[in-house]
């Protein structure tokens, strides 16, 4: 299962680099976000995907899954959610100010 | 257990909370804010001291011991540094009262302004390895609002590319948190250390320790400086100088506490690599710094040339390049930030940045020349003043470790370093007046000020180094002996 989820989380990983080496702003975006999909599942794989009950105590079960990693895919989720739509509103302001969401157009040295 | 500890972290975030109440009482949240950075200081240098009697203090976050619950650790090198966050921090708020505009104070700069400080000190002060993750977001995310707040052309474009930068950069921390995680099953930093010396740092806790220096690196600008001089020439003065003085230093914080805490088993392959990060680092940093005509650039990259400098210091791990770098890394933050903030004075009165555009300035502004000057022969490493005895040291340090190369390209951009900051002062300060009094396009009333206090800083950094090494030297031996840290933190 391990094998199965590192195959799809590299596979994540390259759509999301690809996404973010084009010009137009929103597939950057679109790839930031499957990037931090990638990096999510890979917290997840990592801690191990043995099975196990929900971490509930109510469950009463004899073996449960690692809590840990979950909290922190939570704290992770939660972060990237808020720059996520700090990027986007960034995005439409640069849009509407600059008149373009061509990355190329955007580079420039001058000051103004 | 001591809850000091947590008080750099609380201050700050109450503070901003507070502030976000009193949007359009721009003069109280001035003072508030100048009167929480006045206690600040006080609580971090009452933290050095207690720190310097009492050994390290930690703090278990509700009472769990480590490694189940998060545990805050002040030793000598965080609480310095936290020391030294605390007085750029006042200095920046300063210079803005009069020159960051009431649009921008009207637009909440002075809760993101404290919620930066909070996930600086944050970072320094957590001994957990994901809590440092979450207080760089705390930091970024504060730090990508302060760069875009005002919203000109420039600032929307260099934001884009910083966001996206650190977002990449999250990502990939994120990841080798995974990998340390699988490998070791613990994320509190001394336990971390206990259990890595426990398995051995082999191939695979080495490329996690490599990841590290690369998500680390791109932070600190160390040789991945790329994204660095576009995003701090955009901002306005006083936030371009707390960026300088703050942000890269929290990324170089992480690099030596992992590279001394948890990676330090096999100096061959990491430390070798960052000392030629490091080298490269210098010369391109410095290379930058001569080729660009332009105030802002110039400052940009002498900032990285100056990151180059400490993380030389921690590749050659000798105790003598510890205490260099440590104290280089006190006297850089402290004069990068009063680089830019003069800097900043110069464009603010030119009206331009552009120093084929200016001249003569002396002659109207003495003190601001001369304050300029003494920053620059600072930042260089001349004698009496504070950047001489880290770069003896470190030089010193790389010398006994036979890093003979890496001494030399450190010595040489020293200075280049020189000649960048003195041919801005050229340009700027002497020559034939260009603007008469009536012609400036803005005042230094009122800016010399706080830009003065970091000047006799620097002095008193250089003067009174013999009161300072005690401290420099306790924060070195926790540095160099991590069983010192672990004890602290892990005693039963």
């Amino acid at each position: 299962m391990e094998i199965l989820m590192s195959v799809v989380v590299g596979i994540l990983f390259m759509v999301g680099t690809y996404l973010i080496l084009t010009k137009s702003l929103l597939r950057i975006i679109l790839g930031t976000g499957i990037i931090s999909h990638g990096v999510h599942l890979l917290l997840l794989t990592m801690a191990g995907l043995k099975t196990g009950a929900p971490p509930l105590l109510g469950e009463n079960a004899a073996l449960y899954t690692d809590p840990l990693p979950q909290a922190l895919i939570l704290t992770a989720i939660v972060i990237s959610f808020g720059v996520t739509g700090f990027f986007f509103v960034l995005a439409y302001r640069a849009y509407k100010e600059l008149g373009t969401d061509d990355m190329d157009k955007l580079r420039g040295n001058d000051h103004e | 257990m001591n809850n000091l500890v947590v008080l750099p972290i609380v201050l700050p975030i109450m503070t901003g909370i507070i502030l976000i109440f009193f949007r359009n009482q721009i003069g109280l949240q001035r003072w508030i804010s100048f009167i929480s950075l006045l206690f600040f200081i006080g609580l971090a240098a009452n933290m050095v001291q207690l720190v310097y009697v009492d050994g390290i203090q930690t703090l278990y976050l509700g009472g769990w011991l480590p490694p189940f619950g998060i545990v805050l650790v002040a030793d000598m090198f965080a609480s310095l540094l936290v020391l030294t966050t605390a007085i750029v921090a006042l200095s920046c708020l300063w210079f803005s009262f009069r020159s960051i505009g009431i649009e921008r104070e009207k637009h909440y700069y002075y809760p993101f302004f404290h919620f930066l400080i909070a996930g600086v000190s944050g970072s320094f002060l957590t001994g957990d390895i994901f809590n440092l993750f979450v207080f760089f977001e705390v930091m970024l995310i504060s730090s990508y609002v302060l760069i875009v707040l005002g919203a000109t052309k420039i600032q929307l474009r260099e934001t884009l590319k910083y966001l996206l930068v650190n977002i990449v950069s999250s990502a990939l921390f994120v990841a080798s948190v995974a990998f340390l995680y699988a490998i070791t099953g613990t994320l509190n930093m001394a336990d971390l250390s206990v259990r890595v010396a426990e398995v051995g740092q082999t191939g695979l806790l080495n490329v996690v320790a490599l990841l590290f220096l690369i998500v680390f690196g791109l932070k600190a600008g160390l040789f991945l400086y790329f994204w660095l001089p576009g995003s701090y020439s955009a901002p306005p003065t006083p936030v371009a100088a707390l960026f300088a003085g703050l942000l890269t230093k929290v990324g170089i914080y992480a690099i030596f506490r992992t590279f001394t805490l948890i990676f330090y088993h096999q100096p061959g392959i990491t430390h070798e690599i960052m000392a030629w990060m490091a080298a490269a680092t210098m010369i391109l940093g410095v290379i930058g710094a001569i080729a660009f005509s332009d105030i802002r650039q110039v400052l940009a990259f002498n900032v990285v040339a100056g990151v180059g400098f400490i993380i030389f210091g921690l590749a050659a791990f000798t105790s003598a390049s510890f205490q260099g770098a440590i104290f280089y890394l006190i006297h850089d933050m402290l004069v990068k930030a009063l680089l830019f903030l003069l800097g900043g004075a110069v464009i603010g009165i030119a009206g331009t940045s552009n120093l084929k555009q200016m001249g003569g300035l002396i002659k109207y502004h003495p003190s601001l020349g001369w304050m300029f000057f003494i920053a620059g022969l600072a930042l260089a490493g001349v004698p009496p003043l504070s950047g001489f005895i880290g770069k003896l040291l470190l030089v010193q340090g790389g010398l006994t470790a036979e890093f003979y190369w890496i001494t030399g390209i450190s010595l040489a951009t020293s200075l280049l370093i020189l000649y960048s900051i003195i041919k801005v002062f050229m340009h700027a300060f002497w020559g034939e007046t260009k603007l008469s009094p009536k012609e400036e396009k803005g005042s230094e009333k009122g800016l010399l000020a706080p830009c003065a206090v970091l000047v006799f800083l620097s002095f008193a950094l250089g003067l009174g180094a013999d009161y300072l090494y005690p401290y420099i030297e306790v924060a070195a031996e926790t540095l160099m002996d991590p069983s010192i840290y672990i004890q602290a933190v892990l005693k039963e």
